[in-house]
């Protein structure tokens, strides 16, 4: 019997460390690529002139309230940021001679770190590989915040029934055929909408014509995964606030642990059938009714 | 062992009671205030910060604090130590405790809580990918395996009520009960496993977000082992508190060799994690002299302190055990508070520290518990060794 439990215990342990050590690489999951019918923006920081029409146009198509907070006195609609009532913003960058403006909204990554971790699946990857929100899904619990690496979805801190706000790339348009508000009313074309591939080869076409003009990178071509919403501009991209340039997709490294250890559910399983037996047999011998074992006597 | 548990008796509104009674008030007073108001009238949370105090601690602290039920289930159990019985059904009290709590917390934190029934019943919603879910769901499941762990303490009432219809309705289900506590047992240890370490792999989800200290593949399993250090903790505490408050005899040798096993577990991370440093290549991140760097020093002293202790074999008192397990719970709570809060870098602007109505309800959820906790230690058998005439309430 002592040899049982000492198979028993090795066993146990066995699946103790393969539950509580990183996957093994052989379960390395595909790195997910865009969708077919991907769209996306394409933003020129060298054509933006800051006018911000694109931020006007947004509030209007989703009837979002003006933000007056930024100069206190309720006159100026002038976003800081993105927040529960702007879905996107122009930022100005200036330090010395170089300037830029930037504007900020949802890249609707290609591996979406929000929609990762959303437990009923609110924030999801729907048509066109748009990054959408399901109020009926969504219990508020602000994960996709913590993970998004954009700093995006903004939670309705105001509201007793708080929403997730964050730009669905006028998903409600799009199905009415128009192109979304901001890229509509951009008098420099600044901000195009399109095909993701058709962004992405017109970005690396305007590198290719003017290459003194830009940095040499297509932001959003491969950095953390890939992203629908592409980025052009003179100045580097982390000065305009982009933080991160690592191509790993960010949810990558818990997808790996995640999936290693709960595939199909096998481990945490033969986990439960192991401590079962093992609780099973030990009882009668003392600890489960209580009194001593012999040896322990 | 299960016939030496005995309800302490005694009268319950003592005057240090009230004063756990008035605290616990206050916290559920502002938790109506929350609903009320909102979370950004009454938080210090942000876009940036949307986590803070209620996550990290009541959450995070809490329910490793709360592992002591699956701590001495795995001593007692797996390891068939029986001589750790007498510690199993406080244990498991506590557990209960700090878990619902802990739920709780989560419900005053999420901002659309009358959407949180979804969560365990729409399984065909479920993002199997999520390991928020996987947490909320193993959560869920737990506080039902701990309260019904402690069913036997109510039959055990039923037989001592000295009614015949109670005692009779006890010893009906008593056989059935047994046979099913096992694989609930089983299930006990199996279910913090799983999300104990999932508390920590949730963070890697924060990516490049993550400062590099914390940011380890390998945090579900320190999340994992400080979490049974920290049970551990939770139990030598809860002894040396009911030893005090009520007088019970305690069992310095039992304790001392939990305090050892959660010595070995604080050593092991203490090292693991510089290991981990180097392979990463980032162990120059910890002598910078900044923040995350000096307090990733004072979580590993935290650890290494009572590592010394009990390798210098100085605990051998109930004090000395308790500065032990005190320093181990601090350092368990502390790694987790840099996890979720000091380590996560939302970018610039940002800035984060609780609001007073925040701590408040935090302090609330504890008095809370501990109000629980005596209340039901006093009318239920749960712990060993009381005396069978009525011991002096002590406050």
């Amino acid at each position: 019997m002592a040899s049982d439990r000492r198979a028993l215990l090795k066993g146990l342990a066995a699946a103790a460390a393969a539950a509580a050590l990183p996957a093994v690489p052989a379960l390395a999951r595909q790195t997910p690529s865009a969708p077919s019918d991907a769209v996306g923006l394409l933003y020129d920081a060298t054509r933006c002139i800051g006018c911000r029409a694109c931020v006007v146009a947004c509030k209007e198509a989703n009837d979002l309230p003006a933000d007056t907070t930024t100069y206190g006195d309720g006159l100026y609609d002038a976003p800081a940021g993105l927040n529960e009532r702007t879905k996107t913003v122009i930022q100005l960058y200036k330090e010395g001679n170089e300037q830029s403006f930037v504007k900020k909204q949802c890249m609707h990554c290609i591996d979406p770190a929000c929609a990762a971790g959303c437990m009923l699946g609110a924030l999801k990857k729907r048509e066109h590989g748009i990054v959408s929100w399901d109020a009926s899904r969504c219990v508020g619990c602000r994960y996709c915040q913590t993970a998004c690496p954009f700093g995006v979805p903004q939670f309705e801190w105001s509201k007793k029934a708080p929403k997730i706000v964050k730009c669905e790339l006028c998903r409600d348009r799009l199905a009415e055929g128009k192109q979304p508000a901001c890229t509509d009313v951009c008098p420099r074309q600044a901000v195009i909408f399109g095909k993701r591939e058709d962004l992405l080869a017109e970005a690396h076409r305007r590198l290719a014509s003017e290459p003194d003009q830009y940095v040499k990178t297509v932001y959003g071509e491969h950095e953390l995964g890939g992203t629908q919403v592409l980025y052009l501009s003179h100045v580097p991209f982390e000065k305009l606030g982009f933080r991160f340039d690592s191509t790993d997709a960010v949810p990558k490294v818990q997808h790996l642990i995640q999936h290693g250890v709960y595939q199909g559910f096998l481990v945490p399983a033969a986990l439960y059938a192991v401590l079962g037996t093992v609780v099973f047999r030990n009882r009668g011998k003392g600890s489960v009714d209580g009194s001593l074992t012999d040896e322990e006597k | 062992m299960r016939a030496n548990a005995k309800p302490i008796g005694g009268r319950l509104l003592t005057p240090s009671y009230k004063v756990i009674l008035l605290i616990a008030a206050i916290g559920v007073a502002t938790i109506i205030w929350r609903f009320a108001a909102g979370l950004g009238a009454t938080t210090a949370l942000s876009d940036g910060y949307p986590w803070g105090l209620w996550i990290a601690f009541d959450v995070v602290v809490g329910t490793a604090l709360a592992c002591g039920g699956y701590a001495i289930a795995i001593l007692l159990y797996v390891f068939n130590r029986g001589q750790y019985h007498p510690l199993i059904r406080p244990a498991i009290l506590t557990s209960a405790l700090g878990y619902s709590l802990a739920g709780l917390a989560v419900a005053i934190d999420v901002g659309r809580p009358w959407l949180l029934w979804k969560v365990p019943v729409m399984i065909w919603r479920w993002n199997v990918n999520s390991v928020l879910l996987e947490v909320a769901v193993c959560i869920m499941a737990y506080v039902v395996v701990l309260w019904i762990e402690l069913t036997p303490a109510l039959l055990d009432r039923w037989s001592q009520s000295g009614q015949e219809q109670l005692r009779r309705r006890a010893e009906r289900i008593r056989p059935s009960l047994d046979r099913a506590l096992i694989w609930i047992t089983a299930l006990g240890i199996l279910l913090p496993t799983m999300h104990q370490s999932s508390l920590g792999t949730l963070m890697l989800l924060s990516g490049p977000k993550l400062n590099a200290i914390w940011n380890t593949p390998f945090l579900p399993m320190l999340f994992l082992i400080t979490s049974v250090c920290m049970g551990y903790a939770a139990v030598v505490f809860e002894t040396t508190f009911s030893s005090l408050a009520f007088g019970l005899p305690k069992d310095l040798r039992i304790l001392g060799s939990i305090q050892r096993v959660a010595a070995i577990g604080a050593a092991v991370v203490v090292g693991f994690r510089f290991v981990d440093l180097g392979l990463r290549g980032v162990m120059g991140q910890v002598f910078q002299l900044d923040l995350p760097a000096i307090l990733f020093w004072i979580e590993n002293v935290l650890f290494v302190l009572p590592v010394l202790m009990v390798a210098q074999k100085r605990v051998v008192s109930l004090g000395s055990l308790f500065r032990s397990a005190v320093l181990l719970a601090l350092g368990g709570t502390l790694y987790r508070f840099d996890t979720f809060l000091v380590g996560f870098n939302p970018g610039r602007g940002w800035h984060y520290f609780p609001s007073v109505p925040e701590i408040l309800v935090s302090v609330g959820l504890v008095a809370v518990e501990l109000a629980a906790y005596i209340a039901i230690v006093k009318t239920f058998p749960i712990l060993s060794g009381v005396r069978e005439t009525s011991p002096t309430a002590v406050d």
